[in-house]
């Protein structure tokens, strides 16, 4: 590869002209919307920061009412820099363990995050392994977990995690954290389970007819056919839907956090947030649940190339 | 039919004869089947009738009528016995439960091993053989519940929630016009259009498209729901806040499908409106929109629940005293689970109609993709 490389450089210019890197257009559309937040901060603190000034008697210049709709306490939209440095006092300026510190807090979601994700996955793996082998359950099954697609599933969060932790600390004798964790691990279950159901049945399925016969001709068993040729086929289609899986579960979790009154977790620094009208630490949260999400989906999808790669499927 | 279909009938048939010859009930050994008078004669009679017709042609049409009574008949019976033993279920009635249950199977697979069909009649089976699945779902349910006596706290009965969802229709008409008519369909409106404009626009830019493709990616797969507390803090406690999570939730994956679909028209046919000295908007409307359908539709199922699971969780963050998430949460809070559950029941008929209508829509605006052609 090297030695094609160095011998023609001429031949790869013009395709570097021709597919240009997306890099700088996503930086320079990053910029934009944050000069938009900017003036948006501006403009939706602006009223709240003429108040200010006028209890205190104060006639303010142009620069400093902008200066102070940046820099407000509870503002209706606080500008970025505000959100980062909380979020960098909330995270660097803390230690780890203490219940101020968002990576105390993100830690207790992506723990049950992730409990749910892997649970979610293997009972979709297993379904989808049913559904494409009996075919009674292809007819009865499928059609109810494309249904319970369409069916707000979020909806149940709240009563699965009240009753769920109800059951286990009250009737079981688990511990309050450990009732509350599996208890939102549930719901991320319930939640992944779908996508890499369907996902993995369309991967199962996607081996070329010809592929299927070929195996018939060598008698190959339904299980030998089943991991040389259609597992294989599928793990492309397996791990897209493991990162829309991985990304609702994550949902799944901070929605879990909501109704039992939690007092850890991103969810419960978003309830905290709104009650006492903290909009910085809402925002901060809100930022904390991203880059997590980011990097979960990210690494998943690392996993996945890695894993076609192995397998040999790489494009 | 391979070994396996036959096993599922010899199965029935132990079940059957544990059904008659053990006691009905654990306390008291002297009630068996055949003394519960002439119906469970009937259930008998149909369940051993089914049984040998199943297993001497398999795939009958006799076998299937057969089948389909006796499978009624035996669930049937199975409920009119639960209120009598619950609590102190007998080894009969769970032999009679499984049998019935074990001819449900059979009938499934019998309906499942006939060809594939077009028309009212394949559209039947598509419907029936899922219907059977899902009664027997709610039957299972109901007997495990009230034969072990699970607190109702824990899990209501079916019937109880059924019986709560009629009583308190004027409730949840008022959480459905709220949440559905009033936060889901105005968020997803205004969500979709503005989603599908900005593709437009941004399609005629190509270096905003790949600014920003990746960023809408990347939000798509953020958790939208949080931005519900500073909603409710901008919009106040009313429906339009939530509307407002809704717009935000469903933008996105609008944007994205639309700006891949507007991308997916082959070269070639778009070399042949040149030729034909077409004019972008001519190529817009007459090639690129009809060749993204099936991207925008794809979306706008997506976001059909997207929409109902934005809105109701926003209410979880603060809203008037009426809708299905704040119904939800406090009744969950007051213990009124058979409520909740009914609530769910709503929302999941809400979510499926709503996703059901933009299927049909698909299917009427998209009837020529390769999908639908059959």
């Amino acid at each position: 590869m090297t030695a094609i490389a160095a011998k023609s450089p001429a031949l790869r210019k013009p395709r570097s002209l021709k597919k240009p890197g997306i890099l700088f257009p996503v930086l320079i559309v990053s910029l934009a919307l944050l000069a938009v937040w900017y003036v948006g901060a501006y403009f939706l603190n602006a009223q709240l920061a003429r108040d200010q000034f006028a209890r205190q008697k104060k006639e303010p210049t142009a620069q400093e009412l902008v200066a102070a709709t940046w820099a407000m306490d509870r503002p209706l939209l606080p500008a970025p820099h505000q959100v980062a440095v909380e979020l960098w006092k909330t995270t660097v300026d803390q230690s780890v363990t203490s219940k101020r510190s968002l990576v105390y807090h993100s830690w207790i979601t992506l723990s049950s995050t992730l409990a749910g994700f892997v649970s979610g996955t293997l009972l979709g793996i297993l379904l989808a392994i049913g559904i494409v082998h009996v075919s009674s359950l292809d007819k009865s099954l499928m059609p109810w977990i494309v249904a319970s697609q369409t069916i707000p599933i979020v909806a149940i969060a709240p009563m699965i995690v009240v009753v769920g932790y109800n059951l286990m600390n009250g009737q079981m004798g688990l511990s309050t954290d450990l009732s509350r964790f599996i208890a939102k691990a549930m719901i991320s279950t319930y939640l992944s389970f779908f996508p890499v159901t369907v996902g993995l049945v369309k991967g199962l399925r996607s081996p070329d007819p010809i592929h299927l016969d070929l195996m018939r001709t060598y008698s190959a068993s339904r299980a030998q056919t089943f991991w040389k040729l259609r597992l294989p086929a599928a793990m492309p289609y397996l791990f897209t839907s493991m990162q829309v899986a991985i990304a609702i579960s994550l949902v799944g979790a901070i929605v879990g956090e909501l109704p039992t009154g939690a007092s850890a977790g991103i969810g419960a620094r978003l309830l905290a947030g709104s009650y006492y009208g903290q909009t910085v630490q809402i925002w901060a949260a809100l930022l904390a649940a991203s880059i997590l999400a980011a990097l979960l989906v990210w690494m998943v999808s690392l996993g996945g190339r890695a894993v076609v790669k192995r397998m040999g499927m790489a494009r | 039919m391979n070994a396996r279909g036959l096993l599922q009938p010899w199965l029935a048939f132990i079940g059957l004869f544990a059904a008659v010859s053990l006691p009905l009930d654990s306390l008291d050994p002297e009630r068996m089947l055949p003394r519960e008078g002439p119906l469970a004669w009937v259930v008998i009679v149909a369940m051993a009738a089914a049984l040998v017709a199943v297993i001497r042609a398999e795939r009958s049409g006799l076998a299937g009528v057969l089948l389909a009574i006796a499978a009624a008949l035996g669930g049937w019976f199975t409920l009119q016995l639960l209120p009598s033993v619950a609590g102190h279920a007998g080894p009969a009635f769970w032999a009679l439960f499984l049998t019935s249950w074990l001819l449900a199977w059979c009938l499934v697979s019998v309906l499942a091993a006939i060809p594939r069909q077009t028309g009212f009649d394949g559209a039947f089976l598509r419907i029936v053989v899922p219907l059977i699945f899902g009664v027997w779902l709610l039957i299972i349910w109901e007997v495990i519940v009230l034969a072990f006596k699970v607190p109702f706290v824990l899990i209501p009965p079916p019937s109880a929630i059924g019986a709560k969802l009629i009583t308190s229709i004027p409730i949840l008409a008022a959480d459905f016009r709220q949440t559905f008519l009033k936060a889901v369909i105005a968020g997803y409106a205004i969500g979709c259009a503005s989603g599908f404009l900005v593709a437009i626009l941004i399609d005629r830019v190509p270096f905003l498209q790949r600014g920003l493709l990746p960023i809408g990616n990347l939000v798509s797969a953020l958790p939208i729901v949080g931005i519900a507390p500073i909603m409710v803090m901008w919009f106040g406690f009313d429906w339009p806040s939530k509307a407002a999570v809704v717009v935000v939730s469903t933008f996105f994956p609008m944007l994205v499908n639309t700006v891949t679909g507007l991308a997916a028209s082959q070269p070639m046919s778009r070399d042949l409106m040149r030729t034909y000295a077409a004019n972008y908007w001519q190529t817009l409307f007459k090639l690129r929109l009809p060749e993204a359908m099936p991207f925008i539709f794809n979306a706008l199922k997506i976001n059909s629940t997207l929409a109902l699971i934005a809105a109701i969780v926003a209410e979880f963050f603060g809203t008037p005293i009426v809708g299905m998430g704040f119904r939800i949460s406090t009744e969950v809070g007051r213990m009124n689970i058979d409520m909740v559950w009914a609530e769910i029941a709503v929302a999941a008929l809400a979510g499926s109609v709503f996703y059901g209508v933009v299927a049909l829509i698909e299917r009427a605006a998209t009837f020529w993709h390769p999908s639908f052609r059959t």
